[in-house]
């Protein structure tokens, strides 16, 4: 026996090619928008592993450093050293701004990290060019995706920073690229308040007769000094010394210090499960309506496709084809049709996907269920056609 | 002798109550195997209820319908695979060729024996013999679309004949072919007939092919009548 389907889709490929080329830019964008989804799983991994941490100390209540803001005292990190089992622990900041090179501004999650302890948790972890940062101030490791080089001076507040490292793949789960700044410079920029405020917040304190007072002299020095100094960061992450239970240190660190910590697996579910959550909804949103699209595209297709044939329909029935072997043909024709739109739809999702400004990760697991569902849909759209075709009366054959 | 088609006292109503049509009350026709013999009458007559009925695709309402030695209908069908009936014992050839467009000249003729479960190697071989027998065998590669409409007609006259049905039923087999293909047709349907002892009714109207049968039947209002025709040889 010869494949009906086959001859077919080869005597009018051009149909066929065209429809699938169609059909596979759509099933291109379904894939992607998976991608984008898993992009944003993977970027939120990525930003923990790289964080080098086991343990997120935040403040009480809160699910920061991410997903919510948190406030902490910069000598916490101190305090928590010292429990058994931590083998080191780092305050961070993290905080999300336009980061200005010359006349442009880049979109960035500026990242204070200590400086001074050669690979401290919060450090990028790998350079992809330069290096880590060694001074204490005016440096800056940034992501490739800011679109920065090597020695360009960059902007923050009032500050200047020369890039001295590049890395890959480190993104806030928001996709904007991450700029790391020694955490003192960081601490200041988060609250720095511009020259105009300072003086007016100093003539304030002067001019209170609470803190002016001449009798106790160093008095409004001191309080000057607080309110323009910042003794808070966002987090302090901890790296745990092997074979310690890291939960039973996050139990005791929370307990006595009113504190507070999440383990990786709670920062993950934070992250992929609250953070990118009504994302992820957007996107399946999206799947859900490309779905119903593609199905109806591939429907109405087979539907012509098959009307086009229903003269010859009637033949083949009439010469003693099974309905089977009808149903089939038109069951395959949609496969086919499908297999094409796969096919063309992987190419071009693999194709444009780096052009992405976000990461966008596909999967071969996520192209195989991809091709399950095209494979469904085609199935189920073909369901139409060969309702009409097994409709035909063999006797419209013969005619009048 | 042995029939290759019987029909006797065969009746057809379409519908039912008020709107009920009788196309066929009394038909009776007996056609033997090797014998090509003529179907006329006027347009509502009821020659493609009659087809219909004898091609199994619609149910005739009483009497009786036998090919070769076994009884297909008898007020009711006597065999349950009416496709296989089709594809095995009879060869359809219609007024338009029907050919399936994206299948070559050989594998429109070598469908039926492939559907039937024929390798497909051999299915061919037979249409090729076919081909040759119908001087069509150097288009045997071209698609249907590429043929001309005599060409067409005789691969579709070689289609009906390829699994060597009892039976054939032509239904204006000549009406868009000119007089010389129309009476080329015609001969080939007789020297096919002669060959394969087939048994071959031919529904017509075309003038031109009507005195080359040697029997005819007419039918007017759903009842035959039986006469002897001209037989003239083709030239
Ligand atoms: N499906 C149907 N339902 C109801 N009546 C029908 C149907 N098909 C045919 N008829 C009627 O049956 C009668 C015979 O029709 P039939 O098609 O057999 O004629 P015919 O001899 O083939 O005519 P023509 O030469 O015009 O093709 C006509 O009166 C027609 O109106
Ligand atoms: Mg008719």
């Amino acid at each position: 026996m010869i494949s009906l389907a086959g001859r077919d889709i080869l005597h009018s490929w051009g149909k066929f090619v065209f429809t699938g080329f169609g059909l596979g830019l759509l099933i291109g964008v379904t894939l992607t928008m998976a991608g984008v989804y898993r992009g944003m799983i993977d970027d939120a991994q990525v930003l923990l592993d790289n964080s080098g941490a086991d343990l997120w100390i935040v403040q009480q209540d809160t699910q920061g450093p991410y997903a919510e803001s948190s406030s902490i005292y910069d000598d916490i990190w101190r305090r928590v050293a010292s429990y058994p089992g931590v083998a080191e622990a780092a305050s961070v900041t993290y905080f999300t701004m336009q980061v200005r090179l010359g006349t442009r501004d880049v979109r960035a999650l500026v990242t204070g990290i200590v400086t001074g302890e050669f690979g401290a948790p919060g450090w990028p972890r790998f350079l992809i060019a330069g290096r880590q940062i060694t001074r204490d101030h005016y440096e800056a490791i940034a992501d490739i995706a800011s679109g920065l080089q090597l020695g360009d001076v960059i902007q923050i507040r009032r500050n200047h920073y020369t890039v001295v490292g590049l890395t890959r793949r480190m993104v806030s789960s928001g996709g904007d690229p991450m700029i790391f700044i020694p955490l003192k410079d960081a601490q200041e920029a988060q609250f720095l308040k511009d020259n105009d405020a300072i003086i007016e917040q100093r003539r304030r304190t002067e001019a209170s007769p609470v803190y002016n007072r001449p009798s106790v002299p160093g008095l409004l020095d001191a309080v000057i000094r607080t309110q323009s100094t910042n003794p808070t960061v966002n987090a302090v992450l901890i790296r745990m010394k092997p074979g310690f239970d890291s939960s039973l240190i996050a139990e005791q660190i929370s307990r006595w210090n009113r504190l507070q910590v999440f383990d990786r697996a709670g920062m993950e579910a934070i992250l992929t499960g609250k953070l990118i959550a009504t994302s992820a909804k957007q996107i399946g949103m999206f799947l859900v309506i490309l779905a119903i699209v593609s199905a109806a595209i591939v429907a109405f297709i087979i539907y012509t496709l098959t009307l086009g044939k229903i003269r010859e329909i009637a033949v083949l029935k009439l010469i003693g084809t099974r309905n089977s072997t009808i149903a089939g043909m038109i069951l395959q024709q949609a496969i086919g049709l499908g297999l094409i739109g796969f096919a063309v739809g992987k190419i071009s999702a693999t194709f444009w996907a780096p052009i992405f400004p976000k990461y966008i990760l596909l999967t071969p697991m996520d192209a195989l269920y991809g091709l399950i569902a095209v494979m469904l849909i085609c199935a189920l759209a073909s369901i139409l056609a060969i309702r009409a075709a097994l409709r035909v009366d063999p006797a419209e054959a013969i005619g009048g | 002798m042995t029939h290759g088609i019987r029909i006797e006292h065969l009746s057809k109503r379409y519908g039912s109550g008020d709107t009920a049509v009788d196309a066929l009350k009394n038909v009776n026709m007996a056609v033997a195997p090797g014998e090509v013999v003529g179907l006329i009458g006027p347009s509502g007559s009821g020659k493609s209820t009659l087809l219909k009925c004898l091609g199994a695709v619609i149910k005739p309402t009483t009497g009786k319908m036998i090919l070769g030695d076994e009884v297909i209908f008898d007020n009711d069908w006597k065999i349950k695979d009416l496709r296989a009936l089709r594809r095995d014992k009879i060869g359809f050839v219609f007024q338009a060729p029907y050919l399936i467009p994206f299948l070559d000249v050989t594998d429109n003729i070598a469908l039926l024996p492939m559907l039937a479960g024929v390798p497909n190697k051999e299915a061919r071989a037979r249409a090729h013999e076919l081909l040759n027998a119908l001087d069509v065998a150097p288009r045997a590669r071209a698609m249907p679309a590429q043929l001309s409409g005599g060409e067409q007609q005789r691969v579709a006259i070689a289609r009906g004949l390829i699994n060597r049905p009892p039976v054939i039923l032509a239904d204006e087999p000549t009406a868009p072919l000119d007089s010389t293909r129309a009476l080329a047709v015609i001969r080939i349907l007789n020297d096919m007939a002669q060959r394969y002892q087939t048994a071959i009714i031919v529904v017509t109207h075309d003038e031109k092919i009507i005195p080359t049968f040697k029997r005819i039947y007419h039918i007017r209002d759903g009842v035959t009548f039986e006469e002897a025709g001209e037989g003239r040889a083709i030239t």
